[in-house]
């Protein structure tokens, strides 16, 4: 396999944008993404692009052909990917695996999606799409739900609290803040938590994440490519893919995603490093459950020990692993399909030292992790400023 | 849920949904539900055979919904469960005929045949499983 490095990135402002239709916002962040690698659409050779659901969204299919005929880069190979919720993830790592694999040179994986063009019900019935129509969603569940029964036996097994959970609401806003990107840019508190309005028991308003519309896109290039183009690539050092069953209910546990753990294994293991190497991580965090248990499955905390950690401000902008810099899905927003690439943008500014006034000192090393569902697709990657972080 | 409205889409899952027809691997003694096509564990060497489910379980993990989507709509608030069946197998399902406070982890239910949802504009009206507390069943 070869070295492949991110080589630019660029996104929309994540929000309601009543304004701009699919299309636009494409094209908004591929030529931001090209702006800032520095190369010209046509040296780009193939795209990948991460959507859920544009059909019951938009009503548009063929997301892959309409990003490269408004991005004017027909004739290329341009691919949608979809994987619920990792669909951006997963965008990125077909993307790379398209260079490693020696295919392609110079590659566009992005992420989109326009949510807002439905009522938020009919949003609400199209997510939950991921989840299991006949066994889960049939019979009440909602998105919230499913993530709701694994925060309420994650409380009854590790004495985790309501209070720990507002508290990953209310650290990631404090990141969104700094972060003009970000769909809210506004402090809460836990009691703003405590106090909204109940979705799922035990989970409240300002525990999900928010629908959103946006893209992000970030540019690939095989190492000596990459060299030409730059002095600063960031290298992806590891990328990992699971699978679990479709529905909570068939899992080995309820309190974490396996999946999480078995893709974060493989990644550290293909990256050589440990949990505690990692810098910066943007992790998913659909809702504040999501991050704990992120937190506890990706090893940066021992299992149960998550929510003690957000009363110690673990993981809070500048600590030993800055988590969710960009203000993670809940602040920074969650057009689903363009998630996984919003991820990887935010470590490479990091790594980079482009991320503003939310850029943490000397990040070296970074991870993203992506989940599909409820955990049914997890996509982990490693990036760094070293090819090989073995030789560091 | 989809805009659905099907009627074989509905009809197709009668055996599971009214009857908790699962099944069960001869060869490595695993009971699913929902019904498996093939065993997991052992894909081809599998053998399944159909077991209909006692109906008793045991509340795993719960939550109280608020926002139902939208062909539950005026159900709620209602307890959403996961239900360990006694053969083994969870699954996801609604605790019915109790107050939301008195649904806990440990709660013991057992199989209560109800009516589920309407779906889509044709106001298609599907049964299935719900699982009522044990207790004054």
């Amino acid at each position: 396999m070869r070295r492949v490095a991110v080589i630019g990135a660029g996104m929309t402002r994540f929000g309601e944008r009543w304004e701009e239709g699919m299309r636009e916002l494409a094209v908004e962040a591929g030529v931001r993404a090209l702006e800032s690698a520095g190369v010209r659409g046509s040296q780009i050779q193939a795209l990948y692009v991460g959507n859920m659901s544009g059909g019951r969204f938009i009503g548009q299919e063929h997301i892959g052909a309409l990003a490269a005929d408004y991005l004017g880069l027909n004739p290329i190979p341009s691919t949608r990917i979809e994987a619920a919720c990792a669909s951006g993830g997963l965008a990125f790592r077909q993307a790379y695996l398209s260079i490693a694999g020696g295919e392609f040179d110079l590659v566009v994986a992005g992420g989109i999606e326009k949510m807002t063009d439905v009522l938020t019900g009919q949003a609400t019935t199209t997510l939950g799409g991921a989840a299991d129509q006949e066994w889960e969603t049939f019979f009440g569940a909602t998105f919230p739900s499913i993530y709701a029964l694994m925060a309420r036996r994650h409380m009854h097994e590790y004495g985790t609290t309501e209070e720990q959970l507002a508290m990953v609401a209310v650290k990631n806003h404090d990141n969104g803040l700094k972060n003009p990107y970000a769909q809210f840019r506004k402090k809460i508190t836990v009691e703003d938590v405590l106090n909204s309005s109940p979705v799922a028991t035990p989970l409240k308003l300002l525990d999900c994440s928010p629908i959103t519309d946006g893209a992000a896109a970030v540019v690939l290039a095989s190492e000596e490519m990459a060299r030409k183009i730059t002095d600063d690539p960031v290298w992806i050092n590891a990328s990992a893919q699971a699978s679990d069953t479709l529905a909570l209910h068939s899992r080995s546990s309820f309190t974490s995603i396996p999946a999480t753990r078995l893709a974060a294994e493989k990644a550290y293991q293909k990256a050589g490093i440990k949990p505690k190497d990692v810098d910066v991580a943007e992790v998913h965090d659909c809702f504040t459950i999501a991050e704990i248990m992120a937190v506890e499955d990706l090893g940066f905390v021992p299992k149960g020990e998550g929510g003690k950690a957000y009363e110690e401000g673990m993981f809070e902008l500048g600590s030993d692993i800055s988590v969710n810099t960009s203000g993670g899905l809940k602040a920074c927003g969650h057009p689903v399909g363009a998630t996984g690439i919003k991820q990887v943008a935010e470590v490479f500014w990091q790594l980079r030292g482009e991320a503003g006034e939310r850029q943490i000192p000397d990040a070296e090393i970074g991870l993203t992790h992506n989940v599909g569902g409820s955990g049914a697709t997890v996509v982990v990657h490693v990036l760094s400023r070293y090819p090989d972080l073995r030789q560091r | 849920m989809a805009e659905q409205g099907s009627i074989p889409l509905i009809w197709r899952r009668y055996p599971q949904r009214y009857r908790l027809e699962g099944n069960k691997c001869e060869n490595c003694g695993t009971y699913f539900f929902p019904p498996r096509l093939v065993c997991p564990n052992c894909r081809r060497r599998g053998s399944l055979t159909k077991h209909v489910f006692s109906g008793k379980g045991v509340v795993e993990s719960y939550t109280v919904v608020h926002v139902p989507p939208d062909e539950m709509a005026g159900q709620e608030p209602y307890v959403l469960a996961l239900v360990r069946l006694e053969e083994g197998p969870v699954v996801t399902a609604v605790v019915t005929d109790v107050d939301p406070e008195d649904v806990k982890i440990g709660t013991r239910v057992r199989l209560a045949f109800r009516r589920i949802s309407e779906q889509g504009e044709s106001g298609l009206v599907c049964y299935g499983y719900k699982f009522a507390p044990e207790k004054g069943f």
